[in-house]
């Protein structure tokens, strides 16, 4: 389209600058002509379609301006825009619009621009190449990373005290739990996804195998919580296995789209295997968990245990036992945590990276790589067999409802987002994909969209994730230096 | 070049490849080859392009299992292992195979020291007891991660790369990156080493260094290395035994300078000609030049 200048020297390339914001405002008028153009009314008469073309005109304009103020910017008229991207944010707090979108448009698109400015005098941010921009970014990750050396402790003293904090209520501890849940489940994925570099869309699966399983051992056989855990884990991590036999050989796409299917073959089968699973009317009725087989959360125990808080002398409470969930899923989650940061220094750990980054020289260096990836396999499955049954004995009622594919994506797009690998970014990106819309609830329609605007910012400035950085698992003390990014080992002058 | 090595001379060979053949539907890579690699020998396969050597290699390392033929490799203790039965992992954790590969293949998102600790895989693995003793951070494993971990600054050391152990392998210079692998390949102690081209690409001081490097391998750790190069300047000056491919079959096996004076080799690297010079011009392609691909002859 038009060539990006190279240096800042020349005047302003007018032409240039017109002509990518003239076909920047094209694409948005094909694109705001039905969306925003076209309104279908429900009259009595019957259904109508309304034009709006002053609307369409106003947002033509203002992705005219504002992709002018982004061309601009980059011609090294910063402080210009600013000052215009400030004004035309004042006009819209100030004026009146047609519409309230419009008004969104012009206040928020105006304080993106000079923000974006205000970046660029600061930073001289747009003169850097996408080179250097990703060497800034991965030290900054990897600053993030090192600061949890001291992070991690703090956020995990804060969730330990969370629930006893003034402020924490039933519904906070509910959404603490919610998070809690995904940051195992993401902390699960992660070591199929992020260690061993296994696409797995269908991880889903055994969360499922693992919330049906305590269902149905605890209704049927009346099993406590305790003894049916382990045994939902070990269920999942058998239906990893028998996922992974004919699975693993595939690779990459082939591989995704098998686990896609798999997930949906098990939530099919709990669909309509009406007579063991209860097919579309699910489980209900699923006992609680009790205080490890000693108490039991309710007033007036039925079956001779003793009452918690009788036991403990408390005041009775349905919060006890809120609270006792939310402590029960922060030991599962930091189990997971634990355990992939102490096997990712095992040969085990390092195995499935070397996987990842290269299975054929993996084979050649005599790691078995089936055995490798099934383990992998195996025991995330488990992790996500601890959470199911967690989330069947939070819930007291499952069906498969709750296992579509969309949970499978939520959960790999924290992966992802948190930047693969990174147990820091599974947590920022679960509050992000989780946190956030629990919080907006009120903006519930425009969750997609926002979803959508976050992919796509992801992907244009950080493509390997948030915290996509990566720290050897040992090292040799005493040696050099470790450059910072790609790139800077030519100057280092080896051989 | 070297004497011939009375040891090697009077043991049973290291590595026994007899009527190797590989079929790829209608086309038939390597055909009928039969050969044997000594113990504390170079053993350089060389032939021009599309010759089969790499898919030989293939064979050897269990990437490929072959059409026809049966490879038999001796370890200096006496055990044999027939490596065209087993896969391809097994012949580096069990038969003691190392090989390196054509473009390189280091694991670069990985700092250098792990790529070298992942050579030891399974040795670790077994220390770590299947990553149970190893997650429960007991004494043992410690001592074998330790030893892994002083196995691999050995190597380092002797690679030159010691000083740059926590870089990321994939931001080393190519020449470093070749001698990784080969650092890396030594990692798994094997018995036989394979190099596929490691001197591509590399400036001459640097394959003046690789063949260093490869002598000490065959000299202070006493294995033997099958080596495909096209650089005849190494091949010529390191190799004890040299073997010839032409359309995946053998045409010439024998010192370096039978090999060079063979008139199959010739043909094969500069087409028919008769010229009574011939023999010069070989030599100085073969040892100077080296470069390939000279089949329709050669008019200088």
């Amino acid at each position: 389209m038009t060539a990006l200048p190279l240096s800042r020297s020349r005047g302003i390339q007018w032409s240039a600058v017109l002509r990518e914001a003239g076909l920047t405002a094209f694409v948005a008028f094909l694109l705001t002509v039905p969306l925003v153009g076209l309104r279908t009314v429900d009259r009595p008469t019957g259904l109508t379609i309304d034009a709006r073309f002053d609307e369409v005109l106003v947002a033509v304009f203002l992705v005219f301006i504002g992709r002018l103020g982004l061309g601009l910017i980059r011609e090294g008229q910063a402080l210009l825009v600013l000052v215009l991207a400030l004004l035309a944010t004042g006009v819209g707090i100030v004026a009146p619009l047609p519409t309230q979108v419009l008004e969104v448009i012009l206040v928020g698109g105006g304080l993106v621009i000079a923000i974006r400015a205000t970046v660029t005098l600061v930073t001289n941010r747009s003169t850097l190449s996408q080179a250097e921009r990703d060497k800034r970014m991965d030290v900054v990750a990897a600053k993030v990373q090192h600061a949890s050396r001291w992070l991690a402790p703090i956020g995990i003293g804060f969730a330990l005290i969370f629930p006893f904090l003034p402020f924490a209520d039933r519904h906070l501890i509910d959404i603490g739990i919610l998070l809690l849940t995904y940051i195992m489940l993401g902390w699960g994925l992660n070591i199929v996804v992020g260690l061993a570099g296994l696409l797995d869309l269908g991880y889903v699966a055994f969360y499922a195998v693992g919330a049906y399983s305590y269902a149905l051992l605890a209704t049927i056989f009346g099993w406590s919580f305790w003894v049916c855990l382990p045994l939902a884990g070990l269920f999942a991590a058998l239906s990893g296995v028998l996922l992974g036999f004919p699975v693993l050989r595939l690779r990459g796409d082939y591989f995704a789209i098998v686990t896609l299917g798999f997930g949906e073959i098990i939530r099919i089968v709990l669909l309509n295997w009406y007579e063991f699973t209860g097919g579309p009317n699910g489980i209900i009725g699923i006992p609680r968990p009790t205080f490890f087989g000693i108490a039991d959360f309710t007033r007036t125990p039925t079956d001779g245990m003793p009452a918690f808080h009788e036991l403990f002398g408390l005041p009775f409470s349905s919060l006890q036992r809120i609270i006792f969930l939310y402590y029960v899923i922060l030991v599962l989650a930091l189990i997971v945590n634990v355990f992939t940061l102490r096997v990712r220094k095992l040969p085990l750990g390092r195995a499935w990276e070397a996987l990842r980054e290269d299975d054929i020289a993996s084979a050649s260096l005599g790691i078995n790589r089936t055995n490798a990836k099934l383990a992998a396999f195996a025991i995330a499955a488990m992790f996500g067999g601890f959470a199911g049954s967690f989330f069947a004995t939070r819930q007291g009622f499952i069906s498969p409802e709750s296992f579509t594919f969309i949970e499978s994506a939520i959960i790999l797009a924290i992966v992802v987002l948190g930047g693969m690998g990174s147990q820091l970014g599974v947590v920022i990106a679960t509050f992000l994909v989780i946190g956030l819309p629990e919080v907006f609830r009120e903006l519930e329609q425009y969750r997609m969209l926002a979803f959508g605007a976050g992919m796509v910012l992801i992907m244009l400035w950080r493509p390997r994730g948030l915290l996509a950085h990566r720290d050897p698992t040992v090292t040799l003390g005493g040696a050099r230096k470790a450059p910072s990014g790609p790139g800077s080992a030519a100057a280092g002058g080896v051989s | 070049m070297t004497a011939p090595n009375p040891i090697a001379v009077t043991g049973a060979p290291l590595l026994r490849v007899e009527h190797l053949t590989m079929r790829f539907g209608g086309l038939v890579a390597v055909n009928d080859v039969s050969f044997t690699a000594l113990n504390r020998e170079i053993t350089a396969i060389i032939g021009p392009n599309g010759a089969g050597k790499t898919t030989l290699f293939n064979c050897l390392t269990g990437f490929y299992s072959p059409t026809v033929g049966r490879l038999t490799l001796r370890h200096p203790d006496g055990r044999e292992f027939l490596l065209e039965r087993m896969p391809g992992y097994v012949i580096s954790q069990k038969a003691a195979v190392a090989r390196t590969f054509q473009n390189i293949r280091l694991f670069s998102g990985m700092s250098i020291l792990e790529n070298l600790l992942v050579a030891q895989h399974n040795k670790l693995q077994r220390a770590s007891a299947w990553s149970i003793a190893g997650l429960l951070g007991l004494p043992g494993y410690r001592r074998a991660e330790k030893e892994a971990i002083d196995l691999a600054s050995y190597w380092l050391d002797r690679v030159k790369l010691l000083e740059y152990a926590d870089w990321q392998a994939g931001n080393l210079p190519y020449g470093a990156q070749r001698r990784l692998e080969i650092a890396r390949a030594m990692c798994t102690e094997p018995v036989l080493l394979c190099l596929d081209e490691p001197a591509a690409g590399l400036n001459p001081r640097e394959s003046a260094e690789l063949s260093e490097l490869l002598r000490f391998i065959r000299d202070e750790h006493k294995i033997g290395v099958l080596l495909i190069e096209h650089d005849m300047s190494v091949v010529m000056t390191i190799s004890d035994h040299v073997v010839v491919l032409d359309y995946g079959r053998k045409i010439a096996d024998g010192t370096p300078e039978v090999v060079k004076n063979d008139p199959a080799v010739i043909r094969a690297y500069l087409g028919e000609e008769e010229d009574e010079e011939l023999p010069e011009i070989v030599a100085r392609d073969l040892g100077v030049d080296g470069s390939e691909g000279h089949r329709t002859g050669e008019g200088t």
